[in-house]
């Protein structure tokens, strides 16, 4: 038996088809010409590794999963080396399933919609302005490290009243729990643990001096019966909230900068035309969709055909599915102005997406007043970019050159 | 005489993506859980046409219907 503290070494995958694995190199830099492999062989393929995973390659095959929360349930939701036991409020909603989805969902809803969004962007707008300050005049920059990884810290941060002078340490918890945490149970434990820590902390302060923001809301939240949330609830929405609302939204702007560095032509139609600001972002959240979700069989049935077996896991590729050419003419170009787009990046059925009017918000106010400010830049042919390996998908390193190429 | 249009929001399937509200704002509002509905009976004003008909291709779950008279 393997010792769960050491990170598995996962053999280079040679058969794509057979043996898929999202967290292998060529996976981390180019996804795309392996997913269209995967389609062309089945609308479901399988892998043994990762204890036995699934993964739908098709947008129907997704959709069909997504809606179907008797055969799949949410209890496990990343796809790792390892099944530890299902811890209780893990992370709800995200990781319930009916019935007790539905009333842990309708709470965090009110904080998130559109209305409630719209009082958020001035602040939001100000950060933004923050961080390009910080670095217009250097002429270049690291965009991931420097802007995108930032705006969506500092806004989770102000809405559940913590310091956005933390931002560092969140970002750090949310490394080990989605990137370590595939391989490394410890680092994944650690986290969890300083995490509801942290936030025990906090509680403790807002019981004698209560506050305005979300982590009050959730401890003065009661449910049908009058009764207020355990509180291992509140701590699980409270890491949820934070994990996120943070590197899927810093993933998105970063996707969305990477591609109009590299397409002068969208970046003049966007300063051009700003009104199609919010038809390109959700182009963008199709084409570069940062989220993939997972889900564990835990009834046998079939999907587009293919049976699929309780006990395995489910790779729920939303990024795989926004690419399919089925649904998606062109889908594997960028049209800035595409008009019919049902993309899934926010995911379908009950599980959608809790902050997606937040990162809907974000990424617009991002790309506007980055593009107000450096409307010319460009990859710089020095730096490197990479990209984050596993469950969310965006570049980690983004060097750009600012200005006019000489 | 030009066709009637009305909207149709199936609230068993919508799940609260606001494609709808954010591209017809019009023909469409939230609840306070950001679940969408038809404003009033859902009757299309003349001229807002094309606006129903994108809201239906852009709702992920195809749960709004437009229904022709």
């Amino acid at each position: 038996m393997s010792d769960v503290s050491q990170p598995a070494a996962h053999p280079p995958v040679t058969d794509w088809v057979n043996d898929f694995d999202h967290t292998d190199p060529q996976w981390t830099d180019d996804p795309f010409p392996i997913w269209e492999q995967l389609r062309a062989a089945s609308p479901v393929v399988h892998t043994e590794r990762f204890l036995g995973c699934y993964m739908p390659t098709t947008y129907e095959a997704v959709r069909e999963i997504a809606h179907d929360t008797e055969h799949f349930s949410s209890r496990r939701i990343i796809v790792r080396d390892v099944r530890p036991e299902v811890a209780r409020n893990a992370a709800p909603p995200i990781t319930s399933d009916p019935p007790v989805h539905k009333p842990a969902k309708q709470l965090l809803l009110p904080p998130f919609t559109p209305d409630a969004m719209k009082k958020l962007e001035p602040r939001m707008r100000a950060i933004c302005n923050e961080l390009i300050d910080g670095f217009i005049a250097d002429g270049k920059v690291d965009a991931a490290a420097r802007y995108s990884k930032y705006i969506p810290v500092r806004a989770i941060a102000h809405m559940l009243g913590i310091p956005e002078g933390d931002s560092d340490l969140f970002i750090n918890w949310i490394h080990m729990i989605l990137e370590l945490g595939i391989k490394d149970e410890t680092k994944l434990m650690q986290a969890v643990q300083e995490m509801s820590d942290y936030f025990r902390g906090h509680i403790e302060e807002r019981r004698s001096q209560p506050t305005d923001d979300l982590i009050s809301y959730l401890m003065n939240a009661r449910d049908k019966e009058g009764q207020p949330l355990e509180e291992s609830h509140v701590l699980g929405s409270l890491r949820l909230l934070l994990i996120a609302g943070i590197d899927t939204t810093w993933s998105a702007i970063g996707s969305s900068l990477w591609h109009l560095a590299r397409t002068p032509a969208d970046r003049e139609r966007l300063i051009a035309e700003p009104e199609l600001m919010p038809i390109a972002v959700e182009e963008l959240l199709r084409a570069y969709s940062p989220v993939t979700m997972a889900r564990e069989v835990v009834k046998e049935t079939t999907i587009s055909g293919c049976p699929v077996k309780a006990g395995n896991m489910v790779l729920l590729s939303f990024p795989a599915a926004n690419r399919d050419p089925k649904m998606f003419p062109d889908a594997d170009k960028v049209v800035i102005d595409r008009r019919e787009n049902r993309h899934a990046a926010f995911g379908l059925g009950i599980h959608r997406c809790v902050g997606s009017n937040l990162a809907r918000m974000e990424m617009q106010v991002a790309l506007e007043e980055w593009l107000k400010r450096i409307p010319d830049f460009r990859l710089d042919p020095a730096g490197t970019v990479t990209w984050s390996q596993g469950t969310v998908r965006g570049p980690r390193q983004l060097p750009f050159l600012l200005g006019k190429a000489m | 005489m030009a066709e009637r249009l009305k909207v149709r929001v199936d609230p068993d399937k919508c799940q609260g993506h606001a494609r709808c509200k954010a591209l017809a704002p019009e023909l469409f509002e939230l609840d306070e859980y950001g679940n969408a509905h038809e404003v009033g009976d859902g009757t299309v004003p003349a001229g807002l046409e094309d606006k129903a008909w994108l809201a239906k291709s852009n709702c992920p779950e195809i749960a709004i219907d437009v229904i022709e008279e």
